[in-house]
């Protein structure tokens, strides 16, 4: 079962997600235990795997850290759901063929806890726990691309072989 | 069809005619900058996947800085990847320390930042060159590691936005506070995907240095890039400062240019601006905030730690002394031999700073005046996120050098003004 973790906030930033001073090392497993420390000191050990962050506007702005993403997918956290991203954000999540979604009423339509069921394909989040189903706009096809290929380097790695 | 300064010159980037917002487009890279906390994954991710090679040795810049000289066993082993790295593939622009310093001071500085080229970089503030007509953005990790192996990335043209800088900045305000007036009116997310760009008569007064603190911050505004057009001040800065690769093209937006939106600004009424916490666009007058007792005060980072910021500051410190703790970071070696050399080192330890070596240090709560819980600091910093210098419970105030310095002397925000 997915859970919900909604923070209704805008403007989480990456170093709300991980703090620089973790940023001495880019060991995945290490990101993980302080991932969105400054935020929520409780979310690590609430978060299972398969979980959804759902957040407000410009998620993940600030630094350009892809520390961010990469705490975040290690945590288990399978997608983030947020009304927008901030731009760099964005580009490291499909540049790690890590699936976000963009959708304005997220915040009201989520509450924290709910148990969400995505259907990337169809562009479909169903809230079995509200019992509504919520559309929303997949990401774009050059995105889609990058994120089938398993990230741009994995994409990049193939076209030279 | 007419066309921004930043459509121009993603459409010669990518080969194109002309380009238009929202389009995706396969630009070429003339500079890919790297740093010592993101380049070593983009490394990393290259080796793992067999593509280790660099797309040309004299186009790549690698300095450390963020936690350099290393601060710790494991940001030591960030500067040994990046160092092996780095040898291996005799990358042409490798600054080691002593002559490392803060990226988005130093390659201006050392003439690596020429208008019309496209520069990225795996640092946020990588928009700072804008200043010179160039097109920069800050990218990620993996970003970086395409840029060093194949020299192309992808774009989504952006939208661009414009920002009309009129009248003139009267005394004690600087440069800094316009880009705080600025983001406080528009919001973090103000400009978000979108080209900032820079116009107005007050803009054409700044130094380049100035100009460089502005377009620093567009990131703070959520902007893909800042972009400030060509002058003479440009040309003059460009003259002393190019080496090896001394022309460029010079790009210009059309008269008839679309643009998203305009937002007009009157710098003569914009006074001494503080960014309380916790975000960038907190900025208010100094007048509803001083008085506001800090623990610290910092000068130094890619966006106020260059020459003219430690003249600013040094003039207000003269013959007084701190009342806090105040920590000066001069962005590069450069910088830090012309603050030596001009005497203002020496007004520093009198009032009773610390000079650090060149370094992002503290701006990101790495180290050189890291905050405790509940302290406050004002800061020339571009960030007061929760945490951004230290403690989550610390808080951070963004300001100019001069605000800082006068505040550093009363040991609460304090209005320049009376220290001119």
């Amino acid at each position: 079962m997915s859970k919900a973790h909604v923070y209704k906030r805008d403007h989480i930033n990456t170093d709300e997600i991980i703090p620089a001073r973790y940023l001495n090392t880019d060991d995945e497993a290490e990101l993980v235990k302080h991932c969105l420390e400054d935020l929520d000191t409780d979310f690590v050990n609430k978060v299972q795997s398969g979980d959804i962050i759902v957040s407000g506007e410009d998620f993940g702005c600030g630094s350009s850290r892809e520390h961010a993403v990469w705490a975040i997918r290690g945590a288990g956290v399978q997608t983030v759901i947020a009304k927008s991203f901030a731009r760099i954000f964005y580009r490291n999540a499909i540049n790690n063929g890590f699936y976000i979604i963009e959708l304005p009423e997220a915040p009201e339509k989520i509450n924290d806890g709910d148990e969400l069921e995505i259907d990337y394909k169809a562009g479909l989040i169903k809230n079995k726990t509200a019992g509504i189903d919520i559309k929303f706009a997949p990401l774009p096809d050059f995105a889609l691309e990058i994120i089938e290929a398993g990230g741009l380097l994995n994409k990049l790695a193939k076209k030279n072989c | 069809m007419a066309m921004t300064i930043t459509e121009k010159m993603l459409a010669k980037a990518a080969g194109k005619e002309k380009v238009a917002p929202g389009q995706l487009i396969d630009a070429k890279i003339d500079i890919v900058m790297c740093v010592d906390v993101t380049t070593p994954p983009a490394i990393s991710m290259l080796a793992e996947r067999g593509i280790d090679r660099v797309f040309d040795k004299e186009k790549i810049v690698v300095t450390p800085d963020h936690f350099q000289p290393a601060k710790d066993i494991k940001s030591a082993e960030l500067h040994k990847r990046l160092d092996e790295w780095a040898r291996r593939h005799k990358i042409k622009h490798y600054y080691k320390i002593g002559r490392a310093g803060v990226c988005h001071a130093l390659l201006p500085e050392q003439g690596h930042i020429r208008p019309g080229e496209v520069i990225v970089g795996p640092d946020s503030h990588t928009c700072t060159y804008g200043a010179f007509a160039a097109f920069s953005t800050g990218i990620g990790s993996t970003d970086a590691a395409a840029a060093i192996a194949t020299g192309q990335l992808w774009f989504k043209v952006p939208a661009s936005m414009k920002i009309v800088l009129n009248g003139s900045l009267g005394p004690g305000v600087y440069s800094k506070d316009i880009i705080l007036a600025i983001i406080a009116r528009i919001g973090v997310d103000g400009a978000l995907y979108k080209a900032m760009e820079f116009v107005g008569p007050a803009l054409a007064k700044m130094s380049m240095e100035a100009r460089m603190t502005i377009t620093n911050m567009a990131i703070e505004a959520g902007a893909k890039n800042g972009i400030i057009g060509f002058d003479k001040e440009t040309k003059q800065y460009l003259d002393e400062h190019l080496r090896d690769k001394t022309n460029y093209t010079i790009f210009e937006s059309d008269k008839d240019a679309k643009y998203d939106s305009v937002e007009e600004f009157d710098c003569s009424a914009i006074e001494p601006m503080v960014a309380l916490p916790h975000l960038p666009s907190g900025g208010v007058p100094i007048g509803d905030c001083a008085g506001k007792a800090m623990d610290q005060a910092y000068i130094g980072s890619c966006t106020n730690g260059r020459i003219e910021d430690l003249r600013i500051a040094a003039k207000i410190l003269k013959g007084k002394q701190v009342a806090i703790r105040t920590i000066i970071v001069p962005a590069t070696p450069t910088i830090w031999k012309q603050a030596k050399d001009e005497g203002l080192f020496d007004i520093f330890y009198d009032a009773g700073c610390v000079i650090a070596a060149p370094t992002c240090g503290a701006c990101l709560g790495g180290f050189m005046g890291v905050l405790a819980a509940g302290e406050k600091c004002v800061s020339t910093t571009n960030r007061n996120f929760v945490g951004r210098m230290g403690h989550p419970k610390s808080e951070v105030y963004l300001a100019s050098p001069a605000t800082t310095a006068a505040s550093a002397i009363e040991g609460k925000l304090a209005d320049p003004r009376k220290y001119l």
